[in-house]
């Protein structure tokens, strides 16, 4: 049968019409009888949970059919996070849970690393081979040459693992990978970071500003929500993008800047806020230090030398600043996530940290509210060791503001021939791919080769376990208890996870993973109750509620101690910085020999035939963790690479054709990926969706299906001073066929 | 009674959780959908305007699907909500071939499937799942013969339009503009 839906497609071609979600007709299983839908309704079981499928965690409820399997997860209504709302990728988590590809059994290297050959073994074997290794390590090389990479709600259980054992060296890739630069900047700046679900006042801006940020493409739910309310009070939205992305498309004023200038045009826009006096002078007066000094630096930064640099006209830099004033102080420059891009990020999030204080809407209404969070008790377990050495004694003098360990660092520490002050010799990684999460892949996987231990923690087979010595099959979110959800926001408030069903195979819960390793390490009593729940229930009772009710509630909200989310009028304010002020020039990153104040530094351009390549999200997938999910890969199966028709004309290609890229080092993608010829992207620049592209075959979903960008990102520019990975100075060319020669290769 | 749907395409991302929720929901099998976005672009880069909505079944007053469907498994029931009863539904296709929209799908068990407002979820005064996830709450729906429903409400508030007026199926999926 002709599918009348892949008809409108092709026919509206012409008018750029594009049909997202599922259409095509294929068959793949014949379900339920409405008469099972209709059993559906009855006889409901819901069990509390909050998602793993990103970092936003909202609290939801999971609903199981009377059979007992598991049917659907919602929103919890009283859930600041999520409102009763989740999002695509929350409401489709039930596929993380029924893919059928999911590790099943802990698994045991039998053949060279990286060849793939594992044999099945048993839990107590497993975490034998592991701990006697670990034992091996810390007497030969000392405990702090182990390294643990970690991502979501396992990281504590295995950060208490390794603090016990004696080793500091725990990163997380989205400090150095993604929002660190914005981190350090915010501190810097203001005393405090930007917060994780960001302290952005979005619901009563009057005007929210996104530079690169894509709000509704990246999924981040309570933010995409109140974006949402903020466009149905009439805020004005600016979008300084060279895409014009779905934010971009809701804003009054799209800045189409050229690509890696940036900071060009936040220097511009702080020079107008202060010559035009439209600066909110009792804000800095009251709270800032360094006024003279930025005025002085920015003194020459006019829109007129901005527009030779960014090709945004100057009459629309005036006009955008004369915007965020209006709208002053509540106004949001906002600080961004995903911000690692050029190497100069943490000057470039000064930059932005600066224009919102001159606005003066850190800590007002409409601009930056005051996070509250609530405290758990923690219970008494024996204090941990000091190592000898951590990561910083890898290569002393370098990074010297990073407030967290940085991954990098880590790898490039596990390579004797770079001469670290302290060699890597073991790694635990738990739940991050890092083949797909960091860049310059050779790298990456030449450390792993010196490696004399690798344990992949994970719920699925990415690629990062075909490299491990050990797998380790973590049961996902929805079959495990995981510690009390208490992330910073206007209220206080817990959150409870709690198995919606037995874990599915020989998977097992993170928490009961940690605590069996650690008796084998003769470390069991920083791990004092044997099951999570006796944790939780211990600290919920501290904190006046129960397991018993959490249970039945899901989340719990508490009143703030004081009516202080925003500044009050007149209120004296001590900052925790350095001069108890918010440092418009830092004083700081002075003492630390770097700049005070952030600079323009232009950064490298295209060669001829090639394209700055450009990446960011699609709202139903969550990096790769997501892109096996059967129910999230049926609205997205592969991304496409984005071209200007003026592109696609030059080179002869068409949309809906599969190309290779090849970037400037010559690295050509492994796969094809499907061309759409856009007017939405400029024409210097390509644009992809992460987290596609994936070369293990066992996620057969996703195999093979798109192009992977950090495979193309060879170039990375590491940020002087924290260490983050500026992936955005990457670029590619197409390959129409590929060569025999580039096939081997 | 009178139920209705506004779509409002100022505040939708395309994010397509409506069609995810709605796969849970009704347990459409996966490879199928009984909503959809669309994504319409015009313009030339840097000049460009889009719009994007999520669509469905119309549940159209003057339903083509109904009026052609050989065994009567297509039919309106009290609301103007537009249902296939797939115990009479013999998977022949018309109705497919009616729709000016392409809302309805064959289900692998042998009928034709559509949106059906979530009847059995409004039944029992719920909204669709659609509209209760949404995001953006960018969806409204309700009885356009009460005047206080959220439909109604918006409907009046702002301006919209149906697609294919020119079918002359009187759809009731509105697009708030």
């Amino acid at each position: 049968m002709t599918s009348r839906r892949d008809f409108i497609k092709i026919s509206a071609i012409g008018a750029g019409v594009l049909v997202v979600g599922t259409g095509a007709y294929k068959v793949v299983k014949a379900l339920s009888s409405p008469e099972q839908v209709k059993k559906l309704v009855v006889g409901l079981k819901r069990t509390p949970t909050y998602c793993e499928v990103c970092f936003w965690k909202c609290a939801g409820w999971v609903y199981k059919t009377s059979e007992g399997k598991i049917w659907k997860i919602v929103g919890n209504e009283n859930d600041q996070h999520c409102n009763g709302r989740f999002c695509p990728r929350g409401t489709g988590g039930v596929g993380m849970y029924y893919d059928e590809d999911r590790l099943k059994t802990p698994l045991i290297r039998v053949e060279e690393r990286g060849k793939q050959v594992f044999r099945e073994a048993s839990w107590d074997e497993a975490l034998e081979v592991i701990a006697v290794k670990m034992k091996n390590i810390a007497s030969k090389s000392g405990p702090e040459s182990m390294a643990l990479f970690s991502h979501g709600s396992g990281s504590s259980y295995f950060t208490t693992l390794m603090k016990s054992y004696g080793s500091a060296n725990i990163a997380e890739p989205s400090y150095a990978q993604c929002r660190g630069p914005r981190d350090e900047a915010f501190m810097a700046t203001f005393g405090e970071e930007a917060y994780s679900p960001e302290i952005t006042d979005i619901r009563d801006t009057r005007c929210l500003v996104l530079i690169g940020s894509h709000i509704g493409e990246n999924m981040h739910n309570g933010q995409v929500q109140e974006m949402s309310d903020a466009i149905d009070k009439g805020a004005t939205i600016i979008t300084v993008d060279p895409r014009f992305s779905t934010a971009a498309g809701k804003s009054k004023f799209w800045l189409p800047i050229k690509p890696a200038t940036d900071m060009a045009l936040l220097l511009a826009w702080i020079h107008e806020i202060i010559f035009k006096d439209y600066y909110d002078k009792k804000y800095v007066e009251k709270y800032c230090s360094g006024f003279e000094q930025l005025k002085a630096h920015v003194k020459d930064f006019t829109p007129e030398w901005a527009y030779g640099i960014t090709t945004i006209k100057p009459d629309l830099i005036m006009k955008t600043a004369k915007e965020m004033a209006d709208a002053s102080p509540a106004v949001i420059v906002h600080p961004g996530r995903h911000v690692t891009w050029y190497g100069d990020d943490t000057q470039r999030i000064r930059a932005v940290a600066i224009l919102n204080a001159l606005l003066g809407s850190w800590g007002r209404r409409g601009g930056f509210y005051r996070p509250a969070k609530f405290e758990l008790s923690s219970y008494g377990s024996p204090s941990f060791k000091t190592p000898s050495k951590t990561w910083e004694d890898a290569f002393p003098g370098k990074y010297t503001i990073a407030s967290s360990p940085v991954s990098n660092v880590l790898i490039d520490a596990s390579i004797p021939e770079n001469n670290p002050g302290l060699l890597i010799r073991g790694w635990i990684v738990n739940g991050t791919n890092l083949i797909t999460t960091i860049p310059d892949q050779a790298n990456t996987l030449k450390a792993i080769q010196n490696l004399e231990l690798l344990v992949a923690v994970d719920t699925m087979p990415m690629e990062i376990t075909g490299w491990a010595d050990v797998v380790l099959p973590e049961c996902t979110y929805l079959e495990r208890y995981d510690g009390l959800r208490v992330s910073p926001h206007r209220k206080p408030a817990i959150a409870l996870r709690m198995p919606a069903a037995e874990p599915l195979n020989n998977t097992k819960p993170g928490y009961w993973i940690a605590r069996e390793l650690s008796k084998k390490l003769a470390l069991e009593n920083y791990f004092p109750f044997e099951k999570q729940e006796e944790l939780l229930d211990w600290q919920l009772k501290k904190a006046g509620s129960s397991l018993e009710e959490m249970q039945r509630i899901g989340v719990k909200t508490f009143e703030r101690d004081a009516d202080d989310l925003y500044f009050s009028e007149n209120e004296q304010v001590e900052f925790p910085t350095d001069s108890g002020k918010i440092e418009l020039y830092s004083s700081y990153f002075e003492g630390a020999g770097y700049d005070p104040l952030p600079k323009y530094v232009a950064h490298e351009e295209p060669a001829e035939g090639f394209y700055r390549l450009i990446y960011g999200r699609a709202p139903m997938h969550t990096f790769s963790r997501t892109s096996n999910n059967p129910n999230l890969t049926d609205l997205m199966d592969e991304n496409t690479v984005w071209i200007n028709p003026v592109v696609a004309k030059e080179w002869g290609i068409k949309s809906d054709q599969y190309i290779w890229l090849r970037n400037q080092d010559n690295v050509i993608s492994d796969f094809p990926v499907k061309v759409r010829v856009t007017e939405r992207i400029r024409w210097d620049s390509v644009y992809i969706v992460h987290g596609f592209g994936h070369a293990q075959k066992q996620m057969k979903r996703c195999f093979g299906k798109g192009v992977s960008d950090t495979q193309l990102i060879t170039n990375v520019l590491v940020d002087p001073l924290m260490g983050g990975t500026g992936m955005r100075s990457n670029f590619v060319t197409f390959v129409i066929e590929k060569t025999g020669e580039e096939v081997a290769s | 009674m009178r139920y209705a749907m506004a779509v409002d395409t100022r505040k939708c991302v395309g994010c397509s959780d409506c069609v995810v929720a709605c796969q849970t929901e009704n347990d459409v099998p996966i490879g199928f959908c009984r909503d959809w976005v669309v994504e319409v672009m015009d313009g030339t880069y840097p000049q460009l305007e889009i719009e994007i909505r999520s669509e469905r079944c119309n549940h159209c007053v003057n339903a083509p699907c109904v009026r052609c469907c050989p065994t009567g498994a297509s039919h309106i029931v009290d609301g103007g909500i537009v249902l296939v009863e797939p115990g009479e539904c013999i998977g022949c296709g018309a109705c497919m071939a009616s729709c000016p929209y392409d809302a309805r799908y064959p289900h692998p068990s042998g009928y034709v499937d559509k949106c059906t407002f979530c009847f059995h979820r409004i039944k029992n005064g719920m909204s669709p799942a659609c509209v209760e996830v949404c995001p953006t709450k960018c969806l409204y729906f309700g009885d356009l013969d009460d005047m206080n429903s959220d439909v109604s409400v918006v409907l009046k508030k702002r301006k919209s339009k149906t697609l294919i007026p020119e079918a002359g199926t009187d759809p009731q999926l509105y697009f708030l503009i």
